[in-house]
């Protein structure tokens, strides 16, 4: 489909499109939080892979390239709204998150429901928006795109322009912190532990 | 193997890339540490939830938007296809 659309055929790119808008849209929307800055988004990151077709190669997929694109659209909005320039936001926190200690779990418990009982729920896509939504940005697109999207850790980085160290770092955190975040909210308290520190090895 | 130690793997353990060895002690471990089980429980929990949807449906008029600024912007590039 790739090919032909490369060659010049308008049909296969719009079926392209149709195959992975959804997806990007989602991840904007999750990123964004804002229905005009998600859909903006979209259309940047379909009208420049239009533009840009030529010089896709396949080294990485066609959704992994699209979704590097859907990246930068989105982290241009959110610096926008922080009224930063590019290189003080990100030498700000490459330099704060490496050596922050991983946040310890406070609230332990067993879950009441499992995933796919909880996922049919309506106020569940509440709660997970509210989780995602307290995770630093970098933070945020990093588990997105990694745990949600399946890229690999490598094509993290290279998509976020972070070594792989870091971008291991911020995951574990931000996948520690939405655990926190729901289990206190989805956590049976009847079951709740309290840690202790250091077992014997 | 401390709760601390095991908390800084804790992502290579869940996505199945930690050495063997490493593994094994992991499992030492977790048989003996409840907390640590269900953290590991809880994390892997919250990933299938975030995998299990898509949350947000693309609205109806911006995507027939984005196929007419596609389709025009297509026909700039492509002139007499």
């Amino acid at each position: 489909m790739v090919r032909r659309a490369k060659a010049g055929e308008l049909p296969a790119f719009e079926a392209l499109t149709a195959r992975h808008e959804q997806r990007v849209y989602s991840l904007a929307m999750r990123m964004l939080r804002q229905e005009q800055d998600a859909e903006d988004v979209t259309q940047q990151t379909f009208l420049s892979a239009l533009e840009n077709l030529d010089g896709f190669r396949g080294e990485a997929g066609f959704s992994t390239w699209l979704l590097r694109i859907a990246t930068h659209a989105a982290l241009k909005i959110i610096r926008k709204r922080k009224g930063l320039d590019v290189v003080s936001l990100e030498a700000a926190t490459e330099e704060r998150d490496s050596f922050d200690a991983v946040p310890h779990p406070e609230y332990i418990a067993d879950w009441r429901q499992s995933p796919e009982e909880l996922v049919h729920k309506n106020e569940i896509h509440r709660l997970l928006d509210e989780a995602l939504a307290k995770l630093d940005e970098k933070h945020r697109l990093i588990f997105l795109l990694r745990d949600v999207e399946g890229l690999s850790i490598q094509e993290t980085a290279g998509a976020l322009g972070l070594s792989e160290a870091n971008v291991k770092v911020r995951l574990l955190r931000a996948r520690l912190q939405l655990r926190e975040h729901l289990t206190a909210a989805l956590g049976d308290p009847a079951t709740r532990l309290i840690r202790h520190h250091d077992h014997a090895p | 193997m401390k709760c601390e130690e095991l908390l800084a793997m804790l992502n290579e353990y869940v996505d199945g890339t930690v050495d063997p060895a490493v593994c094994a002690e992991f499992q030492q471990h977790m048989a003996g540490c409840n907390p640590c089980q269900v953290v590991v429980d809880n994390i892997r929990k919250t990933i299938t939830l975030y995998q299990a949807g898509q949350p947000y449906e693309i609205p109806v008029q911006f995507r027939e938007r984005l196929h007419d600024a596609l389709r025009k912007k297509w026909r700039e590039k492509h002139p007499g296809k």
